[in-house]
């Protein structure tokens, strides 16, 4: 096997590869002191907020809605839209940003947290300035210690430069940030999830309608919860407005994305590629990508947008990375987690170690997504080491679509004549956590149900002993 | 208008095609169940707030985007919305929940409490899979494991539901159950060290929709197709909380909760959930006994009402007096106040124990009832005892207006309450000092009074004068103070508009007792002495004394005949000196009661009485609501109903009682008392019973001086305690042994003045006796108090106090 490559890795931001192309967000990676405020402020860190400023909040607002800058979260909602459902005259209100970023195969915010706090920081003032907020949380995942430490620094630097804080730079303007750690749950990277999470109570999703938190969130009150990536880019359209953001990406997904690539490829790590535009097969395959499959191997299946993405296939590859086609196809493009598996991959271990994630996961809130995933976990498990039941398939997709009734999304099998599902799935379950176990389980049924059969032992009859 | 014109019409969906009509804000599952469809639930309680956990009410909602499964507790019904509960999507999500919860179930519902009244064991039999998919090994926890002294848990058993969490933390307000552990190993549990001490833990028992919880009392007694049952009402204390008595083979076994929207709204405390026990005590009294020598002889009815008679006969009436009768039915309690008043000829009787408030004074204010007191928006005034210690079902209303229904509470108490958490303004006034503070907060003033800052006083001026309806909860808050101070209270919060009070006298059907003339100057009706009382034979002539006289004048030689009706004045009075000195010189004592206590040690005939249960009548809580208690058992030995007791003992004196069922009683009540005239018993049978009105002239009280207090004392501060050694409570063994320490309570502040330490034995010094107790430091406490809790020991406060004087001053010194 060949060497690993080292080529495009920065030594100080482990897992992120430099590629040709425009940067929005990661354009100070390439300085190795690029979370302190003194290098933000030499590259142009704050000077946004600064002519943010000058200008009424409503004007920050329509750049940023003019920008279509959709969320980078998972759901790629804009946020200039989101931005604008807090019910009239309810206040406070606050910003959240949700750090807690942990689908299996992503780690593009912690890098975002990691590198440039002030940034985020930057972006978050923006946000709190256009919608009149003094009050942001920065929610960060317990395992990320680094990114905790970076932002606490940074934000203890902002303070104490006067730009958070009471009268941010002279201004009237007041905005407090509050960091705070997560203690370590998947879940609570559900929006609902983590203001429960904030509250100080446990990481238990809430039901929408009626807690939108948009309308009642934190404490009750009206609440944008934005991920990281999203605010991070606020700066950059403020600093270079809408038009400049918009010539990158395509029409209806401007801009740049950060992507995770993982798995089976020569040269696996965080891109920040132009949205929309790029197809899975550049990022692949691209020189100035992942430089293709692992010598001697070829693709056997992917995760398009993490662990909670219905699989896609070699023939998904011309699909761009745009949330529209993605979803049309089957599956989603999530959080930017790319998981890429050649054909050493035992789909059913792989089905196995993705549910194993999920019942892991779950927070014991709902009936089926506590009892659902374990039980999926439990039956996967019991067929991956041979003790497979017939019938074991069809049970597990039968309690599969007692989580997720009906057709669950899924790709596309010409070979079977099968047709997409889009996405995305229903649920009898609260949050989307339950139906993501089911992601997995329907994409390797659906096209390797021959491994599953295959591990399963056929039925013998004990001889009888003649009497 | 638009609300009414919305409400008369309400609004329209289609459930299965059919359409109905829902109530504005209503949820869905509540409008399907209105309409008689039923939707399969666990985790949905109609006085919790949902959280739509279990899932099993998935149904198939079209709300204008097409239909997609929605959990009907959480969906407000929106007009236009097409419901499908029996569709094959909905059917199909509904079994696929059932399974889910049925996984991890065990299968041992032939051993199980619950069995037979099982929401997950009856729908499994209505909608369930006939057999297990589930191949798997169960979830394994250690079997059953006590959370508190009462509650075991069986996690195996548990569907997390969240209706006990949220119970402890919504509406008990003791969030000491949760979930712990994520996912499939989701558990309910304490936290470490820390048990379910709530007073209200029984009802998580009863809300719980699976086997998990159960309760010491009930645990293995009976399977519940052999239960009877019937509606009745708590007697513990006076909240009257609605209950099913169920009972099987002759023995009552569990009391449970009955919704009734004007009282409990089916909650109960673990103290009237459990006060049951008491009825199949071994030492209950079942035999009439007749002193001879050291010890009671059991004797018969015919000669130990003849002792009594005979006794009765030969004193004068004015030597002759009756404590107690808040344990009797109203029924009962005529009987008695006509053959105490109206045949033997004494007026002086008393219900209460010398720690309540004159009957006057109750029967004279505009009352309130608890629906009132817990308006939305409005102005409670807690001038009384801890609800929370003392009125649990009552604490709880109290708890959601404050917490949800946006009242606003004020305390006026000596020291801080189960509800101060919940209170806008705390004040707590220097004991003998209520009177001036109630004042001043009702006039409004700056200046400091009775210890309490200017401020506050102008603070809580503003909230009682801003306009929200004021319900004022006045009784007696410690023992050690004089009743007169609330009388005081009283009068000065009279002042206010359109003020309503609700008393809070504690003691189980005290307020049927007022009612029914059991106090000094009354008759029964809510009149004074001087009424014309019909088929009576006479009335006395002049108001006699209360229990406190009566047991003064005893001391002095001035008693030779006292009935006790189920009252226990060497334990309760607040003056035990002054008790015990009375009753040693009583010739005859006669005590008609349930338990042996002290007094009946005392008394030289006891009459054994049939209680609640055991025998059928009518009960008055504390708003005058009038309910049912049902007779669901037959009584021990040969123990009979109190107004028997009444009639054979008139027959005895040569009259006859005139009345011979209880609706001889009821007929004669309603020619003798307006306020009880167009009120058929019948009505208290329904749910919400029917309020008693109507209010005796009041006369305004005379103002107390108080001593002041020298540099060296602390003044006394007594209360009373949900869980204490008291008699019936001793008799459960669920309860029995819950009671705190003794110890006395002090501000921080003062240990350093006295030199002493918490947890230091000090000794508390009054006029009457010294007490040894640890001292225990307690920030609700005012500066300048000492605070005890009566009845945790055999000597306690009650030792302390000189009812004589307005205030008892104690002296707290570290003993060397």
């Amino acid at each position: 096997m060949a060497e690993p490559t080292t080529e495009g890795y920065l030594a100080h931001a482990p897992g992120y590869v430099r590629n040709d192309g425009p940067k929005v967000v990661t354009s100070r990676f390439e300085h190795e002191d690029s979370y302190t405020l003194e290098r933000s402020q030499a590259t142009g860190g704050y000077q946004a907020l600064r002519a943010c400023l000058a200008k009424t909040p409503s004007e920050i607002h329509d750049e940023v809605r003019e920008a279509v800058l959709l969320g980078r979260g998972g759901a790629g909602f804009p946020a200039g839209v989101k931005w604008g459902f807090c019910p009239e005259g309810v206040w406070p209100r606050y910003l959240v940003v949700n750090g807690d970023e942990s689908e299996p195969g992503t780690y593009k915010d912690r890098l975002l947290m990691e590198r440039d706090p002030h940034q985020l920081i930057e972006g978050s003032l923006i946000t709190c300035y256009a919608l009149g907020l003094s009050q942001c949380f920065l929610y960060v995942r317990g395992e990320m210690a680094l990114a905790q430490e970076r932002i606490a620094s940074a934000l203890n630097e902002a303070y104490d430069t006067g730009l958070v804080g009471r009268n941010i730079l002279g201004t009237d303007f007041s905005v407090d940030v509050v960091l705070h750690w997560g203690a370590g749950a998947y879940i609570v990277g559900e929006e609902t999830a983590l203001i429960e999470s904030l509250e100080g109570n446990r990481g238990m999703p809430r039901l929408k309608p009626p807690y939108f938190p948009a309308a009642i969130g934190l404490y009750g009150k009206p609440t944008i919860v934005n991920n990281v990536e999203t605010l991070s880019n606020v700066p950059w359209i403020i600093s270079n407005g809408a038009d400049a953001y918009k010539k990158y990406g395509s029409e209806s997904s401007p801009g740049t994305r950060m992507f995770a690539v993982s798995g089976h490829v020569q040269r696996p790590g965080v891109y920040e590629v132009e949205h929309g535009i790029t197809t899975f097969r550049e990022l692949v395959y691209g020189d100035n990508f992942c430089q293709g499959i692992r010598e001697g191997h070829e693709l056997k299946m992917f995760i398009p947008g993490g662990g909670s993405a219905p699989w896609f296939f070699p023939e998904h590859l011309d699909l761009p990375l745009e949330a529209g086609p993605v979803g049309a196809a089957g599956s989603m493009l999530g959080s930017g987690a790319i998981v890429i598996m050649d054909d050493t991959t035992d789909a059913v271990q792989a089905c196995l170690r993705v549910v194993r994630f999920f019942a892991r996961e779950s927070c014991g809130k709902c009936t089926p997504c506590r009892e659902g995933t374990t039980w999926e976990e439990q039956i996967l498990r019991r067929i991956h080491e041979g003790h497979g039941r017939p019938g074991d398939i069809d049970m597990l997709l039968d309690i599969a679509d007692n989580i997720s009734p009906g057709p669950y999304p899924v790709a596309a099998d010409e070979s079977q004549g099968l047709e997409s599902v889009p996405f995305p799935p229903k649920q009898t379950t609260i949050c989307p956590l339950g139906p993501s176990s089911v992601a997995p389980i329907v994409s390797a049924i659906r096209r390797f149900r021959r491994e599953f059969e295959e591990k399963i032992p056929p039925r013998t009859t004990i001889p009888v002993s003649a009497a | 208008m638009t609300d009414t014109a919305e409400t008369s019409e309400g609004i329209a969906i289609t459930v299965d095609g059919q359409p109905v009509l829902a109530r504005p804000g209503e949820l869905l599952i509540d409008a399907c169940e209105r309409n008689g469809v039923y939707i399969p639930r666990f985790c949905h309680h109609p006085r919790m707030k949902p959280v739509g956990m279990c899932r099993m009410c998935l149904v198939e909602v079209d709300a204008g985007r097409g239909p997609a499964l929605q959990p009907s507790c959480m969906l407000t019904c929106s007009p236009d919305m097409v419901v499908e509960t029996e569709s094959d999507v909905t059917t199909k999500a509904q079994d696929g929940v059932l399974e889910f919860l049925l996984i991890n179930h065990p299968l041992d519902c032939p051993v199980c409490d619950k069995g037979g009244e099982c929401p997950l064991q009856d729908q499994t039999m209505a909608y369930g899979p006939g057999e297990s998919r589930f191949v798997e090994e169960k979830r394994h926890f250690e079997k059953p494991i006590p959370i508190n002294h009462n509650v075991f848990l069986d996690r195996e058993r548990c569907i997390l539901c969240d209706r006990c969490t949220r119970f402890a933390k919504d509406v008990a307000g003791d969030p000491l159950i949760h979930f712990q552990g994520r996912g499939n190993d989701t558990e309910v549990n304490t936290f470490p060290d820390e048990p379910f001490a709530s007073y209200f833990s029984g009802n998580t028992v009863q809300i719980c929709p699976v086997g998990a919880l159960t309760a010491r009392p009930y645990r293995f007694k009976a399977r519940p197709w052999d239960l009877e049952e019937v509606e009745s009402t708590a007697t513990i204390d006076s909240v009257g909380s609605r209950i099913v008595v169920q009972s099987s083979r002759n023995h009552v076994l569990r009391y449970l909760g009955v919704d009734s929207d004007a009282v409990n709204w089916g909650w109960l405390s673990d103290r009237e959930r459990f006060s049951f026990e008491a009825l199949d005590s071994d030492v209950r009294l079942t035999e009439p006994l007749a002193a001879g020598g050291d010890e009671h002889q059991v004797t018969s009815w015919g000669a130990a009402l003849t002792t009594a008679a005979d006794a009765i006969r030969a004193a004068t009436p004015e030597r002759i007096a009756a404590i107690g009768g808040a344990r009797l039915t109203n029924e009962a309690q005529y009987a008695w106040a006509k053959l105490l008043k109206g045949v033997i000829g004494t007026d002086h009787v008393d219900a209460q124990l010398g720690d309540g408030l004159p009957g006057e004074l109750v029967l004279s204010l505009p009352r309130a009832t608890i629906d009132d007191a817990c308006r939305p928006g409005g102005t409670i005034v807690l001038c009384g005892p801890d609800p929370k210690e003392l009125l649990g079902s009552l604490y709880l209303r109290l708890r959601h207006a404050l917490v949800e229904d946006g009242a606003t509470l004020i305390e006026l108490t000596p020291r801080s309450t189960g509800l101060s958490r919940h209170a806008t303004h705390s004040l707590h006034p220097r004991p003998g000092e209520l009177g001036a503070l109630a004042r001043a907060v009702v006039t409004g003033s700056d200046a400091d009074v009775a210890g309490v800052a200017g401020d506050t006083i102008a603070a809580a001026h503003r909230t009682l004068t801003s306009g929200a309806p004021v319900t004022v909860i006045l009784g007696r808050s410690s023992a050690a103070e004089s009743a007169a101070l609330a009388a005081e209270a009283a009068d000065a919060f009279l002042g206010l508009d359109g003020v309503s009070f609700l008393p809070a006298l504690t003691r189980g059907n005290v307020f049927g007792a007022l009612d029914m003339g059991l106090g000094p100057g009354l008759l029964p009706g809510r009149q004074r002495l001087g009424t014309d009382m019909g088929p009576w034979p006479a009335t006395p002539s002049q108001p006699g004394l209360d229990a406190a006289g009566i047991l003064a004048a005893a001391a002095d030689g001035g008693i030779d005949v006292l009935v006790l009706l189920g009252a226990d004045p060497l334990r309760d009075f607040p003056d035990r000196d002054l008790a015990q000195r009375a009753l040693s010189r009583i010739a005859t004592i006669v005590a008609v009661d349930v338990l042996p206590t002290d007094s009946v040690a005392a008394a030289h005939v006891v009459l054994p009485a049939a209680t609640t249960t055991e025998v059928p009548g009518t009960f008055t809580n504390l708003e005058g609501r009038l309910s049912a208690l049902a007779q669901k058992v037959t009584p021990p030995g040969t123990a009979r109903a109190d107004w028997i007791i009444a009639a054979e003992l008139a027959a005895r004196l040569g009259e006859d009682l005139g009345v011979e069922s209880l609706d001889d009683i009821w007929a004669e009540l309603a020619t003798v008392s307006p306020v009880h005239a167009g009120i058929d018993p019948a009505a208290a049978v329904g749910l919400e019973g029917t309020v008693v009105t109507g209010t005796l002239e009041r006369t305004a009280a005379e103002r107390l001086e108080t001593p002041s207090v020298d540099a060296y004392a602390l003044r006394l501060i007594s209360t009373r305690e949900m869980y204490d050694q008291g008699t019936a409570l001793g008799a459960c063994p669920s309860s029995a042994g819950l009671h705190r320490s003794p110890s006395v309570a002090l501000n921080p502040v003062d240990f350093e003045k006295l030199g002493v330490a918490p947890g230091d034995v000090v000794a508390v010094t009054s006029a009457r006796t010294v007490l040894r107790l640890p001292a225990r430091s307690d920030a609700g406490v005012p500066r300048g108090c000492a605070a005890l809790v009566s009845h945790l020991d055999l000597t306690d406060a009650y030792d302390l106090i000189d009812v004589t004087s307005p205030v008892t001053d104690v002296r707290v010194e570290r003993i060397s």
